[in-house]
């Protein structure tokens, strides 16, 4: 009777763990860590963009100094990426934080640009080395935006699934926002090419 | 009519798929040639001097010469390979890569998280332009590779890793076995108990033990964890009861913390036979260049 009953609480205890990581608990677990992390990491990436900027300003101004829209626009871009307050989980605050982040990208493109048409900035060393350092970033932003992405949608996809929604719905787990492409109007469309150098373009007629 | 529809649509839509085929990730080896610029005993060379640096500093540094990314940019396929290929030891990171696209002309330095201390972007991006792309363009990739390589060692070099270890590259695969762990646990009381009645108690904990050792080593393909696993269940069929119950608790607690995580799988790089990464991680870091 003895053997019986508490053979009956064990195997009773071991159905409920069972159960428990059967239907996804330690598995949401595991993908919810995972898209934190990489969140820290996209944070980092982007803080580490934002760090290296007013050098980069610093050294392209020495050289061209008649650009002052272009570095008052990637500071005050700097400025608005890096307040903004952001939570991952709302859809909102995602967008508002990508909206900045490539608003601060688009000013940072400006500001390269600016620089090619001064030969004497292309050959600082100081300059060549920001530069690479700035594109060693921007890959690593990529880096994580990818695992980021990668993550959210493994996690995703493990709540949604039965029986995993069941346990997802139990403990709150919801549905994370996800990261989307920037200019998708503007990728979505050909780009407009131009080989009539000589005369000055006008429309087609 | 609907199924017509359906099938249709699939074959519109599916064919878009191959048109994105990226290129394959070779098998992982420290100095791989697809493009054949290195003669065999260059090859060899470099291999003898990057096998050698492993062995002594435990970092691994590989070569992979391709002759095309496309379609994707080197920096996106570097992190694939990396991905793929995990150099360097497991936690340590260690581990770096060296690509060169013959076609594209264009190379890359992917840099393991553990090595950006001392190889920062900006070192990465020096190396390329002062040692890779120089002799690259008048032709000599076994020069510009060897000197980069030979830089790159003696920065690891004089980085305080953690000493090299017998047993640092052999991949380690737990998950699958930490999610199946409670299902093993209640079917092994079961017939734990089940045969401990009809055998009896001594000859049901032989027979659950031999049982448990059996289901283990088809699982993890270790006799060390085999063994291990047999004891185990033979010593809780023969104990049983609640106490039993509460030491396998205990007991699966160990399983999935580390005794299952070590599993023989994969060629270690000092069995001799396959070579494989150790799990290093890579988040992006190095640089790329052209010629």
């Amino acid at each position: 009777m003895r053997f019986i009953k508490r053979s009956l609480v064990l195997t009773a205890l071991a159905a409920v763990t069972t159960l428990l990581t059967g239907c996804g608990y330690n598995n949401i677990q595991l993908l919810d860590e995972q898209t934190k992390s990489g969140w820290s990491e996209v944070l980092n990436q982007y803080q580490r963009r934002a760090d290296l900027i007013p050098n980069l300003v610093k050294t392209v101004q020495a050289f061209a100094t008649q650009e002052q829209a272009v570095y008052i626009g990637v500071t005050e871009a700097r400025a608005k990426a890096t307040q903004i307050k952001v939570d991952a989980n709302s859809p909102e605050s995602l967008k508002q934080f990508q909206q900045a982040q490539g608003q601060l990208s688009g000013a940072l493109s400006r500001l390269m640009a600016v620089a090619e048409n001064y030969p004497q900035l292309k050959s600082n060393q100081n300059f060549l080395d920001l530069q690479s350092q700035l594109e060693g970033t921007e890959n690593r932003i990529t880096v994580a935006r990818n695992r980021y992405i990668q993550a959210v949608q493994n996690y995703n996809v493990a709540i949604r699934q039965f029986p995993d929604n069941l346990t997802a719905k139990m403990f709150g787990y919801a549905l994370k926002p996800n990261f989307t492409v920037d200019n998708e109007a503007q990728i979505s469309k050909p780009p407009a090419v131009d080989f009539s150098t000589a005369t000055p373009a006008k429309p087609a007629g | 009519m609907a199924f017509g529809m359906i099938a249709s649509a699939l074959l519109w839509f599916c064919p878009l798929a191959p048109a994105y085929a990226e290129v394959a990730i070779p098998p992982v080896a420290l100095v791989t040639d697809l493009s054949g610029v290195l003669s065999a005993s260059q090859q060899a060379q470099l291999q003898q001097n990057l096998a050698a640096f492993a062995e002594h500093k435990g970092s691994q540094i590989a070569v992979l010469i391709l002759p095309t990314t496309e379609p994707e940019d080197i920096a996106q396929f570097g992190i694939r390979l990396a991905d793929a290929w995990k150099l360097g030891r497991k936690d340590i990171d260690d581990g770096a890569i060296l690509i060169v696209a013959t076609n594209d002309r264009h190379v890359r330095i992917e840099v393991g998280r553990g090595l950006e201390g001392v190889v920062t972007d900006l070192v990465a991006h020096r190396i390329v332009t002062e040692y890779l792309a120089p002799q690259f363009r008048t032709g000599d990739f076994y020069g510009g590779i060897d000197s980069a390589t030979d830089r790159l060692m003696k920065l690891v070099d004089g980085e305080p890793l953690p000493a090299p270890k017998a047993g640092d590259w052999q991949r380690s695969r737990g998950g699958g076995l930490q999610r199946l762990f409670p299902l093993l646990l209640v079917f092994g009381l079961i017939a734990g108990s089940l045969l401990r009645r009809v055998l009896g108690r001594p000859l049901g904990a032989l027979a659950t033990g031999g049982a448990a050792a059996l289901v283990a080593w088809l699982l993890v393909g270790t006799v060390g964890m085999a063994v291990f696993a047999g004891i185990a269940g033979g010593v809780l069929a023969l104990l049983g009861g609640l106490g039993g119950g509460v030491m396998s608790g205990l007991g699966g607690g160990g399983f999935g913390g580390g005794g299952f995580g070590g599993g023989g799988f994969g060629g270690g790089g000092d069995s001799g036979g396959g070579f494989s990464g150790g799990g290093g991680g890579f988040g992006g870091g190095g640089a790329s260049g052209s010629w």
